[in-house]
């Protein structure tokens, strides 16, 4: 059951928009991304090596779209973080803009305004389901920040419960599940 | 795995003043393999939602980061996550469906989740339906789709609309895979594209188009009912937007068509990205006039003040693209422009400036050019490119300001950057010196220096041949002899080669340098490669001989041939084997005119395709001729013709003929198409009067020639012997048939016919039939090389012509020749020019030095 997404190559009319959504830090390593045109970068280097080149070209200024490898590119950073929505040239920008602003207000909600690398890795999962309910396979899904929270109902990992959280990883302790009930 | 470390520290640094806490030294908690051991957790009852949350993001995070799964330990924790579904966690059940889509692909057996995803896709809870529809569609193949067909039907018109929009979504991802099973559900989607939520609209729009798509009726109808209904999504009339401009350029709709109102009234919506949407597709329709661009224009202009980057970057980008085809439309939109140039996004900046030096003044051009070279260091290649192309495309408007141009383009020259950008500079400074004889000596030392450091092998051999061609013509050729044997000294092999041979024409050429070039070619002829070996033993003996005509023939002049050709021949001789030496002569000549040598400049986002070397027009009527029976023995084609109509358009049979010119012989091709579709024509031949001496051998007929499929015939005549001067003839054509009707609908013939005839238009054999264009890079050598008892001068009255360039353009097409060192192009404000043409006649080759005087009748 394989799902080819289905990308035209001229510019056919088509609801596939988002060619790539990218999530990294501010060493420019990958906190997590999604290619949905798999003919766009094929393997893991392919990819790396286009991350390292949107990294170097956007983390200096912030300067909200870019061209780049045939590309049209929107971005956005907040603290240690940088948000990428990737569409082809002839896409419509404003699109990909509704979409990395759908992406960004939603998470700074869910991760109550602080959009910074130590608490979006807290909530990893939660992150994981917002991206899924903005775009499915390339198609904009959602693009209404409070229609996605809504959705995805997700009880975020609450701030003093921080270092329980990661000594429980690690320990492998299954006490203290009282940490995560607080509703958003 | 070095990731997962990276991240680790990263978390270590984060929890302060805990440095050896107990159990941060085991890095590979982020190790897969451990990962999945650790899925047996999944199995613990009751089941921990939290600690399973954990693991499961942990698979998710290290495939992301692009760690190698086992399809066993993928499999096993697969398995193990199925046991989830028992849970009533939503966050875990959601992270489930999110696990199913990661491992489709890795995992095997992941149809067996089918039946728990069924489960939840029709069960009460809403906000488990629409993820774990797109989870079962992600899993599910034609067989299957099948079987939960009913399902999907019902979700596509759900009221839920995050059900809804899941299922339309899925059902978009299925139609390459199974178009015949989704194509039965477009009454569903009918319906949804009704719904009041903006999203479904959209959804159901853009799966209603994919299925109809090549419906040309039920697109048009499908947008006739959506505009107009009206539409409550901005995303919906984009898409709507698009499908209308797509439908106007494939039915070449007048912009009086209703779609281009619909397009047109979309630049007052109330969304931006609406507007923008519409105003971009106007402007990249075909054939717009400026009127009609004027309204996309000026919202353009409007968001080139917004404060959001990316409006005004969409914006200037576009604007820009109009400038190209009509720079008058946008100089309503300079003085924003002007505004955008110091904008601190440089890509917006980048663009503004080129598009100004499109609608801008000469004046502007030195202000311009100052700010783009304050900043063009922190832009990306791709915009550099643009930058080069705009830089071109002034060059050859104001021509006077050719020295600032090649000032700045020496300064990117020095810059880093990729081949691309390179190459586009590169090419644009060869234009520049081609264009602008006063700038060659500048444009020559700018791209000595860039050879000096140059790690591109195909744009230092470029430059090297270049300095060949152009320096010894220049007032001091010597200083260019140490940046080319610079070259012989570092470089590799193919630059060494090209140097040599660029080397070898300074020696040809100045007589005063040929001792010094033949101690630097000695040199060469110890060169560690054979081709560098090679070359420079041939040139050396060749100019040791002091031999003008063997330096023009082999030095200056290299091979004319057509490359195709050459090595068809040569393929063929091989084959054959033989005593006799292979003949050159044999081998038809390159057709290839400068015009088309001229590389294009790249656009943005070019295509990486090497360029291969298409056989030409020529070669491939060449092998059609061959294939002929009748036409063998008649040795290498000379010249092909253009396609001359021998009949009105819209007549009964239209045709045309191909002249193609033998040694001794030609061969008229008839292209015929009979346009009747109620008859069939058999045995068709063209009969020939001509006006001369040449005969008739034989026609060869087109067996038959059914309605609409074209089919050739063809005569072939000898030229007179004994008189070859008379080469233009007259000849009065005859189609001649047998016709037998046919039924228009089944295109049965009848069983009888009778014969025929229609009657064409004369053709004409000219002096061009007979010669062909040779490319001769240095004219002046190969004119010394041929010697004045060979010359012949001649004064012709053109009484017709107004203009130089009317007198060049008839010259060079009645006499079928090339022109030469570029000289069709008539420099303004003149009264008297030479132009210089070569070509090749059936035994010998032929150069005219024209020179045309405008002398003012009385």
């Amino acid at each position: 059951a394989e799902v080819s997404c289905t990308f035209a190559t001229d510019f056919e009319p088509s609801l596939y928009t988002v060619k790539a959504v990218l999530i990294l830090d501010n060493d420019g390593n990958r906190l997590l991304s999604k290619y949905y045109d798999t003919e766009l970068y094929p393997s893991i280097k392919e990819q790396k090596n286009f991350e390292k080149s949107v990294f170097n070209k956007s983390h200096k200024a912030d300067n909200e779209i870019a061209f780049l490898e045939g590309l049209t590119i929107v971005y956005k950073s907040s603290v240690d973080l940088f948000f990428y929505v990737v569409g082809s040239a002839q896409e419509n920008e404003l699109m990909l803009m509704m979409v990395l602003n759908c992406l960004f207000d939603t998470l700074s909600q869910i991760l109550r305004k602080n959009v910074e690398k130590r608490y979006l890795l807290d909530n990893l999962d939660g992150v994981y389901l917002v991206v899924d309910e903005i775009i499915d396979g390339g198609i904009i899904l959602e693009s209404d920040p409070q229609q996605v929270i809504q959705k995805v109902n997700y009880r975020t990992v609450s701030e003093p419960a921080y270092g329980f959280v990661l000594f429980d990883y690690i320990t492998g302790n299954t006490e203290g599940q009282g940490d995560k009930s607080q509703n958003v | 795995m070095r990731h997962s470390c990276m991240l680790l520290l990263c978390w270590q640094s984060d929890i302060s003043g805990a440095p050896n806490t107990p159990g941060l030294s085991q890095y590979d908690i982020y190790n897969l393999v451990i990962c999945c051991s650790q899925a047996r957790i999944f199995n613990e009852t009751p089941i921990n939602p939290r600690r399973c949350l954990h693991i499961l993001t942990k698979i998710i995070y290290l495939l992301n980061q692009g760690e190698h799964f086992g399809t066993t330990e993928a499999t096993e924790a697969f398995f193990a996550m199925t046991r989830l579904f028992q849970s009533n966690d939503q966050t875990l059940r959601r992270m489930c469906y999110l696990t199913i889509k990661e491992m489709a692909n890795i995992s095997e057996d992941v149809i067996i989740v089918t039946s728990s995803l069924t489960k939840d896709m029709t069960g009460k809870e809403d906000v488990y339906r629409g993820p774990a529809i797109r989870a079962l569609c992600r899993i599910t193949d034609t067989t299957m789709l099948q079987a939960i067909e009913r399902y999907m039907k019902q979700a596509i018109v759900d009221k839920v609309p995050s059900v809804s929009s899941s299922a339309l979504v899925s059902s978009l991802h299925m139609v390459r895979m199974s178009y015949d099973v989704v194509k039965r559900w477009v009454n569903e989607a009918q319906e949804a594209a009704s719904s009041d939520n903006i999203m479904v609209q959209y959804h159901a729009l853009g799966l209603l188009y994919h299925l109809r798509k090549n419906d040309r009726l039920a697109v048009s109808k499908m947008l006739n009912k959506f505009t107009k209904s009206g539409l409550k999504s901005p995303f919906a009339y984009c898409m709507l937007i698009r499908i209308a401009s797509r439908l106007l350029e494939e039915t070449e709709g007048g912009h009086d068509s209703p779609l281009f109102d619909f397009i047109e009234s979309c630049l007052r919506n109330k969304h931006e990205m609406v507007v923008y949407e519409a105003a971009s597709a106007i402007v990249h329709m075909p054939n717009c006039t400026a009127r009609e661009l004027a309204p996309a224009v000026s919202v353009l202009q409007l968001f080139c003040s917004s404060p959001k980057a990316a409006l005004r970057y969409a914006a200037v980008r576009t604007l820009n693209k109009v400038a190209m085809k009509h720079p008058s439309a946008v100089t309503a939109c300079n003085l924003d422009l002007e505004n955008l140039i110091t904008d601190s996004n440089r890509s917006i900046a980048t663009l503004a400036i080129t598009t100004l030096l499109k609608t801008g003044s000469e004046s502007s051009v030195d202000r311009l050019m100052k700010q783009i070279s304050s900043f063009v260091s922190e832009i990306s290649d791709e915009f550099k490119v643009v930058v080069v192309q705009a830089i071109s495309a002034l060059c050859q408007k104001y021509p006077r300001k050719h020295s600032v141009m090649m000032n700045f383009l020496s300064n990117m020259l020095r810059d880093d950057g990729g081949f691309e950008y390179k190459r586009a500079i590169v090419d644009c400074i060869i234009s520049i010196i081609e264009e602008n004889p006063e700038s060659k000596e500048t444009g020559l030392a700018h791209l000595c220096e860039f050879i000096e450091d140059c790690e591109h092998t195909v744009l230092a051999t470029k430059i090297l041949h270049l300095l060949g061609r152009e320096g010894p013509r220049t007032p001091s050729p010597s200083k260019y002899i140490r940046f080319i044997f610079n070259r012989v000294v570092l470089e590799s092999e193919a630059v060494r080669a090209a140097a040599v041979s660029a080397l070898a024409k300074f020696g040809a050429q100045n007589d005063d340098l040929l001792p010094s070039v033949l101690v630097l070619m000695q040199r060469c002829m110890m060169d560690s490669d054979d081709e560098v070996r090679d070359r420079a033993t041939f040139y050396m003996n060749v100019l040791q001989q002091k031999q003008k005509a063997l330096n023009a023939a082999y030095i200056f002049n290299g091979l004319s041939v057509s490359v195709p050709g050459l090595e068809k021949s040569l393929h063929q001789y091989t084959l054959e084997p033989s005593e006799k030496p292979f003949d050159m002569k044999t081998v038809p000549l390159a057709t290839t005119t400068v015009s088309e040598q001229k590389t294009e400049l790249a656009p943005v986002a070019s295509s990486k395709l090497p360029e291969k070397l298409a056989p030409s027009r020529q070669d491939i009527y060449q092998e059609q001729l061959a294939a002929i029976p009748e036409f063998q023995g008649l040795g290498p084609l000379f010249k092909s013709s253009e396609p001359v109509q021998l009949t009105e358009a819209e007549t009964e049979y239209v045709v045309r003929c191909i002249k193609h010119t033998f040694a001794s012989h030609m061969v008229f091709q008839f292209d015929c198409t009979n346009t009747l579709n109620d008859q069939l024509l058999q045995k068709v031949v063209v009969q020939m009067e001509p006006s001369e001496a040449y005969e008739i051998v034989q026609y060869v007929p087109a067996a038959s020639l059914p309605y609409s499929q074209p089919g050739s015939c063809y005569s072939l005549v000898r030229l007179p012997e004994d008189d070859p001067t008379a080469v233009s003839c007259t000849f009065s054509c005859t189609m001649k048939y047998l016709v037998r009707d046919c039924d228009p609908n089944t295109g049965e013939p009848d069983d009888d016919g009778y014969d025929d005839e229609y009657v064409l238009e004369d053709l004409e054999v000219t002096v061009a039939d007979h010669i062909q264009k040779v490319l001769k890079p240095n004219f002046a050598a190969a004119w010394e090389e041929v010697g004045d008892e060979f010359e012949k001068e001649e004064t012709f009255a053109l009484a017709s012509v107004r203009t130089l360039e009317e007198a060049v353009n008839n010259i060079v097409s009645f006499l079928g020749m090339q022109p030469c060192e570029r000289s069709d192009k008539v420099p303004e404000n003149k009264n008297s020019h030479i132009l210089f043409l070569a070509g090749k006649a059936l035994r010998l080759f032929v150069w005219a030095s024209c020179n045309i005087v405008i002398c003012v009748m009385p």
